[in-house]
C-alpha cells in the first residue's frame, strides 16, 4: 500500500509532545479514578483493615463477625409477603438455605462471653435460580448513623490514645443509645433464642410497582433464658457452637420473619435509629435451622452473606451501609480466600 | 479478500469505535468501583457486569469480521520490528477483550456470586466454589485490568505516532466511522 502524504509534515517535537500528553493525560485520570491521589479517601481496604490491628489480621478468616458456625435449612414461606414484593421468595412454598450463626468480633478465637453482639448471616436461594443474602445482629439498632463514623469507631476504639473513645462518643451522639443496649441486654446461652434484625432499611416492590420501605427481623420461636454472662463464662469458650450443635441434632429451631413497614418520614437512611414500635408488621413466614455444620467444613465458609445480593422485587434503599458492607465484605472475601492455606476447608473445594 | 482495502470496513470501524467506549469506560468503572464505599460502589458493579458480558459479545463478533474481513495491510515502508509490535499488540487486545470478561465471570463463579446482568436475570455459574480458583482468577482480573489499560494507552500512542509523526495512512484506517469515501 503506497504511503499517502495528506497533510504538510507537523513539527516531531510538537507531535512527540502531543503523544506523550494525551498518554500521560490518560493515565493521570486512571490513576485519580482509582484513587491514588486521595489518599483519604475511604477505600474498601481501609475499612476493612481498621478491624484488626496491623499484622494481627485473622489469616484465613472473615475480618468481622470471624467466629462462626454453618447451617442448613429452609424457609417456608407463607404467602404474606407476596403483597409487598414480587419477589419469588414470598410465594408460599419451601427454599432452601444456607446460613451462619456468629459473633460480632474479628478475633475467630474469642470466647463466647466476651462478644456481646451476636448475628446470622442467611442466603435463601429460589427455584429460578434467584438469591437472597442478609446478615443480620441481635441488636435492636445499629451503633452508628453512617459508614464514616462506623470507620471513626474502628478507628477509635483500636487507637492507644485514651482520648479517642471519649471523643469519638462525644461526636456521635447515636452511639450512646447502642453502648446502653450492650450494657443492659440480657444475654442468652444459645444462638436459638436471639433475634437477628436486619437494621437496613430496603425497598419491596410489589406487583403494582407501589414501593415500601422496610426492615426485616427474625423472632425466635424458643424462649429466651437469660443468663448471666458469668455463667456463660463458665459454659467454656465455645458454649454457642456445641449448645446449638446439641439442640438442632434433637429438633430444628424456628424463627418468624417479621417484615416491618416505614410511615412517611421514617429514618430510612440511619440503622442506628429505630422505628416505632406501632409501624405495620407483616409475618412473612418461617426460618427453619434442620442441620449444624461445623464451618471449616461446612458449607458456608466461602459464603459472603453479602446484604446486597436481592433478588428482584428488592433493592437497596438510601440507607448508605448496605453499599459500603458489600464493598467491604467483597474485600474481606478477596482476602480470607487467598489466605486460605491458613484455615483449609476441603468440602467445598472443587474436587480435582 | 480479492482486493487490498485501504481502511477497515464500516462495521468493523464502527465496532473499534462503541467498543473502545465501552472498555475505557469499564475500565475506569473497575478501579474507581473498587477504590469507593459509598453507594455509588453498588451503581458502578451494577453497570461493571453487563457492560463486561456486552464487551465480551462484541469482541467475538469482531474477531468474526476481522476473520472474514481482514484488515488493511500495513505500509511497505512500516520498519519490521513495528509490524511485529502492531500485530503482537492487536492479538493481545483481542486476547484480553476476550478474556477479561470471561475471567470475571469466572471469578464470580468461583465465589458463588450470582452474575446479575440485570433484576431477575442473570448468568449461569461456569466454575464450581473455589477459593484457589476465586484467588487465581481475581489476581488475573486484576493484573491483566492494568495490562490492558496500558495496551490501551501505547495502543493511542501508536496510532498518534502514525498520524502525527509517520503520517503514512494507518490512524486513518481506522479513524472515521463516516462512510464517506468508501471506495468500492
Amino acid at each position: 500500500m503506497p504511503e499517502p502524504r495528506r497533510s504538510p509534515p507537523r513539527s516531531l517535537i510538537g507531535s512527540l509532545v502531543l503523544i506523550a500528553a494525551v498518554v500521560g493525560c490518560g493515565a493521570a485520570a486512571f490513576a485519580y479514578t482509582a484513587g491514588w491521589f486521595s489518599p483519604r479517601r475511604l477505600t474498601p481496604d481501609r475499612l476493612v483493615d481498621a478491624f484488626s490491628p496491623p499484622n494481627a489480621e485473622p489469616l484465613g478468616h472473615r475480618r468481622n463477625h470471624a467466629k462462626g458456625i454453618c447451617f442448613t435449612g429452609v424457609f417456608e414461606s407463607n404467602g404474606a409477603g407476596a403483597t409487598l414484593s414480587t419477589a419469588r421468595v414470598f410465594t408460599s412454598g419451601q427454599y432452601p438455605v444456607l446460613g451462619r450463626f456468629n459473633l460480632a468480633t474479628p478475633n475467630p478465637d474469642a470466647p463466647d462471653a466476651t462478644v456481646p453482639v451476636r448475628g446470622m448471616g442467611l442466603r435463601i436461594t429460589t427455584p429460578d435460580g434467584q438469591q437472597w443474602r442478609s446478615a443480620m445482629i441481635d441488636a435492636p439498632f445499629f451503633a452508628v448513623a453512617t459508614p464514616q463514623a462506623f470507620y471513626a469507631l474502628l478507628e477509635a476504639s483500636g487507637s492507644k490514645d485514651p482520648k479517642a473513645m471519649p471523643e469519638f462518643i462525644a461526636a456521635h451522639r447515636e452511639f450512646g443509645a447502642f453502648a446502653a443496649w450492650v450494657g443492659s441486654a440480657p444475654w442468652t446461652g444459645s444462638y436459638a433464642e436471639e433475634p437477628y434484625n436486619g437494621l437496613n432499611s430496603f425497598i419491596f416492590t410489589d406487583g403494582s410497582g407501589a414501593e415500601h420501605a422496610v426492615r426485616w427481623s427474625l423472632i425466635p420461636q424458643a424462649k429466651p433464658v437469660p443468663i448471666s454472662v458469668d455463667d456463660l463464662a463458665k459454659r467454656g469458650p465455645d458454649a454457642l457452637e456445641q449448645e446449638i450443635t446439641t439442640r438442632i441434632q434433637a429438633g430444628p429451631a424456628r424463627w418468624t420473619m417479621v417484615v416491618s413497614l416505614a410511615n412517611p418520614g421514617d429514618p430510612t437512611a440511619d440503622p442506628s435509629k429505630a422505628w416505632p414500635a406501632d409501624r405495620r408488621k407483616v409475618e412473612v413466614g418461617t426460618l427453619v435451622v434442620q442441620q449444624i455444620e461445623p464451618e471449616r467444613d461446612g458449607p458456608c465458609l466461602n459464603i459472603n452473606f453479602d446484604p446486597t445480593v436481592l433478588p428482584k422485587g428488592i433493592t437497596t434503599s438510601d440507607d448508605p451501609f448496605p453499599a459500603a458492607r458489600s464493598a467491604a465484605y467483597a474485600k474481606s472475601y478477596d482476602r480470607r480466600t487467598a489466605e486460605a492455606k491458613y484455615y483449609p476447608g476441603t468440602a467445598t473445594e472443587a474436587k480435582p | 479478500m480479492t482486493q487490498v482495502r485501504q481502511r477497515f470496513t464500516p462495521l468493523q470501524r464502527l465496532l473499534h469505535w462503541v467498543m473502545a467506549l465501552c472498555i475505557l469506560a469499564m475500565l475506569f468503572i473497575g478501579v474507581g468501583m473498587v477504590s469507593t464505599i459509598t453507594p455509588t460502589y453498588l451503581s458502578l458493579v451494577s453497570i461493571h457486569k453487563p457492560l463486561g458480558i456486552a464487551i465480551l459479545v462484541l469482541a467475538l463478533i469482531r474477531l468474526a469480521l476481522r476473520l472474514r474481513d481482514g484488515a488493511p495491510a500495513l505500509p511497505t515502508g512500516l520498519p519490521e520490528p513495528m509490524k511485529l509490535a502492531a500485530h503482537l499488540s492487536h492479538v493481545v487486545l483481542y486476547l484480553l477483550m476476550i478474556g477479561m470478561p470471561l475471567i470475571g465471570w469466572a471469578m464470580m463463579s468461583a465465589a458463588a456470586y450470582p452474575v446479575v446482568l440485570f433484576p431477575g436475570i442473570h448468568l449461569p455459574s461456569i466454575l464450581p466454589l473455589s477459593a484457589s480458583l476465586h484467588t487465581l482468577l481475581w489476581n488475573a482480573h486484576f493484573y491483566l485490568a492494568f495490562a490492558l489499560f496500558a495496551l490501551i494507552l501505547l495502543h493511542v500512542a501508536a496510532a498518534l505516532y502514525h498520524a502525527l509523526v509517520r503520517n503514512d495512512g494507518v490512524f486513518e484506517t481506522m479513524a472515521s466511522v463516516s462512510v464517506a469515501g468508501e471506495e468500492g
